[in-house]
């Protein structure tokens, strides 16, 4: 939704009609603002969905570091300030540019830096008035998104991968493959012309980082001792309390992951828009945890507070593909679905020896499907055919070439550390500072 | 005079503490530790799979007392340790050749 959507905000104000005239809520004419208040006020709207969404990489550090066990706390903070920092370059670099400009319906945009607008001047329209945000807000917007998308193979592949490698694959994720396959959709190009719908990005954002994780999980092996003897053996977390922090920053993020995807703020009706999708994506999220909740409760006999978490992070995804048109019911059970789903495919990888350490494929993977498909039934314009291309499209693109960059990687310097050193912790043979020194044996059994 | 050992369950300690303190024990030795017994711990379910608690956390209460004393000291842990369910503990009684004050020099049941 969001170039297209963008385009035609632009004719709107350009022509300053008012653009709630259409929409039903919208009973009595407003006033149009002048096209600099909108301006601000759509540039305001990017800036703080731009932080939330920022903030969420603080969300996916906590619970990745509250999920692995203490001997590997401090390479997965390490990891996660790095990959925000290389996916914030690449996105400069080359992929803002090559996920929005020059798509034009086809597979990929252009190759080259970006530029801002200059100092004292604003982003102007074609007929030289002032445009409708500023270059920089979107910038930030956009790539904030991409850092989301690098989060999510972090946490899968937490505990046993090697610091750089990951970080090569991070560069060549958010400065190649997630900008190319988002110009499919955001940047105008051939999935856009289809008609497929993703609001905020199930699929875009959360499946990508998702089928990337898969193949790396796939390449990289599981941790020692996680399926010897042909049982699972769990490898509990270091801690829920951060666990629990780490998911609550990611349900704060959220608001501006799905809020400020609307794209403007310049009128009554967008920014209605926006207070709806704030109040869905909360209703969904609350439905992921309460079936994920019950779930355990009925299989376990027990609620496991991972699921739970996990249940909250699969609603948000879940409701990210539309979280505009679902009333309010509609909104709950798309979560809730989200939530069994987790519950269900948590212990299904655990069978097909496919190890997530933070169960970012059942939360991002297959409950951004799900939402993906789930459009259809509150959004007329979406019809299942063209979703079903559309996830095909992205799982195929993103599966195949993350296989082959990992293998390289492989190849060529190796992707997981040793055994000794993957027994005695990263934190110590990667990082060479333990996250927490004054319990130094932590991770053993006794 | 003999060295008491016992093994019991964390939350119990304090009882323990105050049992022992009402029957005239004057010091203690109380340390933090793992262990199992003819249960071999417990399962406990991590995100849809089971996995077993092989060492459960324990507290081991050690005493060295005069014979009389040792006698009322093991009533008072037993009562005071009891909770009635599985992994109240045990205790151990063993003869103590001698004893003694690092400080003063003293030995015997004057160093206790």
């Amino acid at each position: 939704m969001k170039l297209y959507q963008k385009i035609t905000l632009a004719g709107v104000l350009g022509l300053a009609a008012i653009a709630g005239a259409d929409v039903a809520q919208a009973q009595d004419a407003a006033p149009a603002v002048s096209p600099e208040t909108a301006y601000i006020f759509n540039t305001l709207l990017f800036l703080i969905g731009g932080f939330l969404v920022m903030f969420m990489a603080a969300g996916f550090a906590m619970l990745e570091a509250g999920l692995v066990r203490s001997k590997n706390v401090s390479m997965q903070c390490l990891k996660n300030i790095a990959l925000y920092s290389v996916a914030g370059i690449m996105f400069w670099v080359c992929g803002y540019s090559l996920m929005y400009t020059g798509v034009d319906g086809g597979y990929i945009g252009t190759f080259s830096t970006y530029g801002f607008d200059e100092v004292g001047k604003f982003a102007t329209g074609d007929d030289g008035a002032v445009g409708s945000y500023s270059t920089a807000s979107d910038w930030f917007f956009q790539m904030v998104f991409v850092a989301a998308t690098a989060s999510i193979v972090s946490g899968t592949l937490a505990e046993r991968i090697k610091l750089w490698p990951f970080l090569l694959f991070t560069a060549v994720l958010t400065g190649i493959m997630y900008p190319i396959t988002g110009s499919w959709k955001w940047g105008g190009g051939w999935l856009n012309e289809m008609g497929f719908q993703d609001f905020a990005g199930s699929t875009i954002v959360h499946s990508v980082g998702g089928w990337a994780a898969l193949a790396g999980a796939l390449i990289l092996g599981a941790r020692l001792g996680k399926y010897e003897g042909g049982k699972v053996h769990p490898l509990p977390g270091s801690s829920i309390p951060l666990a629990t922090l780490g998911t609550f920053i990611l349900w704060l993020g959220w608001f501006g992951f799905n809020g400020a995807s609307q794209l403007a703020m310049g009128t009554a009706a967008d920014v209605t828009s926006v207070s709806n999708i704030f109040a869905n994506t909360n209703l969904a999220a609350a439905g992921g945890v309460i079936a994920a909740m019950a779930l355990t409760q009925i299989i376990y006999k027990k609620v496991d507070v991972t699921m739970a978490l996990n249940g909250a992070l699969a609603g948000l995804v879940s409701i990210t593909a539309e979280p505009l048109q679902p009333g309010p019911f509609l909104a709950i059970l798309i979560g809730a679905v989200g939530g069994v789903i987790v519950v269900v495919a948590v212990p299904l990888l655990d069978k097909l020896k496919i190890d997530d350490v933070v169960g970012a494929i059942p939360v991002h993977l297959f409950a951004g499907i799900w939402g993906t498909l789930a459009v259809p039934l509150s959004n007329s314009d979406a019809n299942f055919g063209t979703q079903i291309v559309g996830i095909a499209a992205y799982g195929a693109f993103t599966f195949v070439v993350a296989s082959i960059v990992w293998f390289i990687l492989k190849m060529t310097m190796g992707i997981r550390v040793s055994k000794e050193e993957e027994m005695m912790g990263l934190d110590k043979s990667e990082v060479g500072v333990e996250a927490y020194p004054e319990f130094a044996r932590g991770g053993s059994s006794i | 005079m003999k060295y008491i050992i016992s093994i019991i369950k964390p939350h119990r300690l304090e009882e323990v503490r105050t049992a022992l303190s009402a029957i005239g024990v004057e010091g203690m030795t109380v340390s933090e530790v793992k262990g199992h017994g003819r249960q071999k711990g417990h399962t406990e379910i991590y995100r849809g799979a089971e996995y077993e608690v092989s060492y459960l956390p324990k507290i081991k209460v050690e005493l060295a007392l005069s014979s009389k004393l040792a006698a009322k000291a093991v009533e008072a842990i037993a009562e005071a340790g009891r909770t009635g369910q599985i992994g109240d503990g045990k205790i151990f009684v063993i003869d103590l050749e001698n004893a003694v004050r690092i400080r003063t020099g003293e030995s015997g049941e004057e160093a206790l």
